[in-house]
Parts: structure tokens; C-alpha cells; sequence
């Protein structure tokens, strides 16, 4: 299938572009409700993590997430092999 | 008393001063004292649609600054009475727009006018910020393009937050969605948006549709706002849009396919 036809696909564009804009928009509403202190605790964590264990700030990952009325943090941490644990 | 109705979109391009232009007019042609302010510092062009960009000598940044006084910045529209305009300046920068300045000039304009239109730049940055700001009313001005719409989204919520009204916990902003440009026949095509679409997606009052029309472009030439034009299409739909504004009910035209026959003709595309 060439580019051409991709354009002529046979649902109508403003049938894509209603669906695009909806899934868009929740996300837009859900970055805009986000708490503006999300990045200020990740980086925090990160501080208190760094004085026991030798990580990255891409060993962290934080995320919102919204399940009806409940939020849900999620925080992964990858830790590194034992030789890095300052401790030890 | 006096309402203040900001003129707003996110996005340029989709008929914000064409809009505010034609709003001012149509209330004043209702008899009511009108004032409208141009806020896009830098890039004046309501002057220019109104067609009275020969007659500018003061500006609203002027007025802030005190280095005139509003009667000598205000022009007064020569075909309509009770219609008044105050340009934006040309050559400083957005910056010039103070807060305290903005709310000075508004709360003198609202000793002697019924209505103030704020016509808002493009964008989210200050010069919007302080268009909206006063606002009791909204003009949300949306073309049936998923940039736009997604843009007006936006504005929404800062209309929802950064407002005045907001602030000191009164009734938030009153928010309507104007869409501009509208093509019935890429609608029915399945190539643009509806009307329904988008007032599902963005959930507010809708003032009117006005359809994609060549007068707005030979109105925009002359300088005489489209509402003026009784043969056009955008004109007689933005005339509706001031009747539901002031509260009759009037049943939305041009959102359906134009029938064919010699009426069609003489009247289609206009």
C-alpha cells in the first residue's frame, strides 16, 4: 500500500479526526489536572534514593495514573547490581 | 450594566478580529453603546476591518501610559452610531499592557458603554492573558480543524483559572463557542468536522455557525465589518449570533447543504 492510498483509506477524515481529537483532549485534561509537584518529588526521591544506592535519574520513573475516583503514584526504580549499593 | 465580552481562540487565522468586528457592530446596530479594543500589540489590525486605520492617533497603550486620554484615543465608527474603537499600538511590545493600566482603561470605558469587546492576539501568552482577564463573557472562535479545536480546549481552561471572575470566587466566565468557516458540503463529504462533533468534544453553549463565505474576504478589502452586508451569508449569520447573544431564539441556517434551484444561484456562496 503506497502513501496515496493510505489517504484514501475508507473511513472518512472527519471521522479520524473526531476520534483523534477526543482521545487527545482527555489527555490534555489529564496533564492540565496533573499537581504541578510531580516533577519537584520526583526529582526529591531521587535525592534520598542517590545516598543509598549509585542510580540515574533514568533508573526513576514516575507516573499519575486515575482509576475512577482514585489516584494511583507509581514509582519504579531500577536498582543496580549489588557491586553499586554504597553500603556494601 | 456593563459587560465585558472577550473575543478569544488560542489559534490565529480563525476570524478572532473579523469576529470582534462584526460583534461590536451588531451591537451597536441594537442601539447599544459599544466599545471595541484591539489588544494585539505590535499587530494592529482591527483599524483595518473596521476601516478607520486612517484616523488612528492615539492607541490603547497611550492611554496606559497617560500620554493621551481615552476620548482622544477612542475613534468613533462614521457609519454607526454608539460603535467606538480603541486601536492597539503599533510599535511597542505586549509588555505595555499592565494589568493595573488594562483594568484603568476598562473601568472608565465602563462609566459610559453598555458593552466592551476585547479582541485578543493569538496565543496563551500575555496579551491574550490580559484580554481575558476582565472578562464576563467569552467568545470562543473555533474553525472545524483539529488544531483549532484542540486550541480552544485550551483557552477554555485558562478562561476556567486565570480570569478575574475566577479569582475573586464570583460566576466564572460565560463561555460560547462560535464556529467559523464552515462548509455544509465538506460535512456532509465526511471531510470536516460537524458542528455536533465539535460541540461534543468542547462542551459549551453554541452561539452560531458562520459558513465559509467570500464576503468576509472582500468585507475585510473594504473595511467594512461582513455584518453590515445583508446579502451575506457570514453577515446575516453573525447577525443571528448577536440575536441569541441577547437572548431571542433563532434557529442556526447555512449548516445544511444549499438546495439547488435559480434561489441557490442568486444566493449561494455569498
Amino acid at each position: 500500500m503506497g502513501l496515496f492510498d493510505y489517504f484514501h483509506a475508507n473511513r472518512n477524515s472527519a471521522d479520524v479526526a473526531k476520534e483523534r481529537l477526543s482521545i487527545l483532549i482527555a489527555r490534555d485534561h489529564f496533564h492540565r489536572n496533573q499537581p504541578s509537584f510531580l516533577a519537584a518529588l520526583q526529582n526529591e526521591l531521587l535525592e534520598v534514593i542517590k545516598k543509598y544506592v549509585d542510580i540515574d535519574q533514568d533508573d526513576v520513573t514516575v507516573s499519575l495514573d486515575r482509576e475512577e475516583d482514585c489516584e494511583i503514584l507509581e514509582l519504579n526504580i531500577a536498582l543496580p547490581e549489588k557491586g553499586r549499593y554504597k553500603e556494601a | 450594566m456593563t459587560r465585558v465580552i472577550v473575543v478569544t481562540s488560542g489559534k490565529g487565522g480563525v476570524g478572532k478580529t473579523t469576529t470582534s468586528a462584526a460583534f461590536a457592530t451588531g451591537l451597536a446596530l441594537q442601539g447599544y453603546k459599544t466599545a471595541v479594543i484591539d489588544f494585539d500589540v505590535g499587530l494592529r489590525n482591527l483599524d483595518l476591518i473596521m476601516g478607520c486605520e486612517r484616523r488612528v492617533v492615539y492607541d490603547f497603550v497611550n492611554v496606559i501610559n497617560k500620554e493621551a486620554s481615552l476620548n482622544q484615543a477612542l475613534i468613533r465608527d462614521k457609519r454607526i452610531e454608539n460603535l467606538h474603537i480603541l486601536p492597539a499600538s503599533q510599535t511597542r511590545d505586549k509588555e505595555a499592557l499592565t494589568m493595573e493600566g488594562v483594568e484603568a482603561v476598562i473601568n472608565e470605558l465602563k462609566e459610559t458603554f453598555d458593552y466592551i469587546v476585547c479582541d485578543s492576539p493569538a496565543g496563551i501568552e500575555h496579551g491574550a492573558y490580559m484580554a481575558m482577564y476582565f472578562a464576563d463573557e467569552a467568545v470562543v472562535v473555533t474553525n472545524p480543524e483539529i488544531s483549532s479545536v484542540r486550541d480552544s480546549d485550551r483557552i477554555l481552561g485558562l478562561l476556567a483559572s486565570k480570569t478575574k471572575r475566577v479569582v475573586e470566587n464570583r460566576t466564572p466566565v460565560k463561555e460560547y463557542l462560535l464556529l467559523t468557516r464552515y462548509s455544509p458540503e465538506r460535512v456532509k463529504n465526511g471531510e470536516m468536522l460537524s458542528v455536533d462533533d465539535i460541540q461534543e468534544i468542547l462542551s459549551i453553549p453554541l452561539l452560531g455557525v458562520i459558513p465559509e463565505s467570500q464576503s468576509v474576504l472582500t468585507a475585510s478589502n473594504q473595511g467594512i465589518p461582513v455584518i453590515i452586508n445583508k446579502n451575506s451569508r457570514a453577515g446575516l449569520a453573525y447577525s443571528d449570533c448577536i440575536g441569541r447573544f441577547l437572548g431571542e431564539e433563532i434557529d442556526l441556517r447555512f449548516i445544511d447543504v444549499k438546495k439547488g434551484g435559480i434561489f441557490g444561484k442568486f444566493f449561494g456562496g455569498r
